[in-house]
């Protein structure tokens, strides 16, 4: 957890380069999105896989949706709120995604036409 | 029971299946590709910075946030470190589908995980967990969502935003209502619900309190401990 707890503030990083070129930076963004794709992979290649291990990364699985869905619900406007609620209810009831993602869209587009 | 080492066979057929699956999907993506198009055409990027950014990074919030920070002299610490930490639930999604990928070789497990993103690894391991081969999704969806990605900045470069304000018509809720319909079309029981629960608090104080774009992994840690709590079983792989 080093990776957030060491920069409260991205501004307030003070040690800086600046860098002018475009295709620089697109390589460093290129090079540190790969590594996190891959770093998970590595990480769990040098863990043991003990029992404890196992459930936490099944936990985890099931809450990484979880974790990116509820700020946007809170945060959203009542047209986003509505649109994952009424996601939800399509779901439970028909048991099919599709029907549910198409009435959360035409939720938040009524809501926000009114 | 089957052995993960199926689950994790992975052919032409299953690669195309999980292409269409992710298809009507990857049309909403189009649009926020346009966006990213727009935007960065008008901040002054060249069409090839642009479409550069698209393809290797292929990770949308990430590189709205580069945006952000762009101009003629651009930090290059500060733009890692936002990446970094936007990008960090790719970290969660490699270790997931670890108990799979450790059934493929050194190279190829790397290789599949090059266009991971959260839809196609959520219906990854959505397959998995119904003891079907996910692999087909996590590959295929993401050609499907890379190519919508890339065609909608092109798009956006080329002929402006192709659809002006995507927020009235909800299209900006197509991803989220998507995942959703994941979640809650998932297995459902007491523990699951209650690392759910877990989850979504953590995150939301994460995101209210903690330092900008810690809430994903911070949510998910949160419910992987609520997963070492007994009870619960240990069958399911």
């Amino acid at each position: 957890m080093v990776w957030w707890a060491c920069c409260p503030e991205v501004t307030t990083v003070t040690v800086e380069i600046m860098i002018s070129s475009p295709w620089f930076i697109i390589a460093a963004m290129t090079v540190t999105t790969l590594a996190t794709r891959w770093g998970g992979v590595f990480l769990m290649s040098v863990v043991p896989i003990s029992n404890r291990v196992h459930r936490f990364i099944q936990a985890m699985s099931a809450s990484v949706l979880v974790a990116i869905l509820a700020p946007l619900a809170l945060t959203g406007d009542w047209g986003a709120r509505l649109a994952l609620l009424a996601t939800a209810i399509v779901v439970l009831i028909v048991k099919k995604p599709l029907p549910g993602i198409a009435a959360g869209i035409a939720v938040a587009a009524l809501v926000r036409w009114f | 029971m089957t052995e993960p080492s199926q689950l994790s066979q992975l052919n032409g057929a299953l690669i195309w299946q999980g292409f269409r699956h992710l298809a009507p999907i990857s049309l909403f993506v189009i649009v926020f590709g346009a966006a990213f198009g727009l935007a960065a055409v008008q901040l002054g990027l060249t069409e090839a910075n642009v479409l550069a950014m698209s393809g290797l990074v292929f990770a949308g919030a990430s590189q709205f946030a580069a945006l952000d920070l762009w101009g003629d002299r651009i930090p290059l610490f500060t733009v890692m470190i936002t990446v970094f930490a936007i990008n960090a639930r790719h970290l969660l999604m490699g270790a997931t589908l670890y108990p799979w990928l450790r059934e493929t070789s050194i190279g190829k497990r790397y290789a599949l995980m090059v266009l991971a993103s959260d839809a196609n690894w959520a219906l990854a391991m959505q397959h998995f967990h119904q003891k079907k081969p996910g692999f087909g999704m996590l590959v295929g969806g993401g050609l499907a969502l890379w190519t919508a990605w890339m065609i909608g900045t092109g798009l956006g470069i080329y002929f402006g935003n192709a659809i002006s304000d995507p927020k009235a018509y909800g299209l900006d809720m197509a991803m989220g209502c998507f995942l959703l319909a994941l979640v809650v079309g998932g297995e459902k029981n007491v523990r699951i619900v209650t690392i759910w629960g877990v989850a979504a608090v953590a995150s939301i104080l994460a995101y209210l309190y903690l330092p900008e774009n810690s809430h994903v992994i911070v949510g998910a840690l949160a419910g992987g401990l609520v997963g070492l709590l007994p009870g619960g079983d240990d069958r399911d792989r």
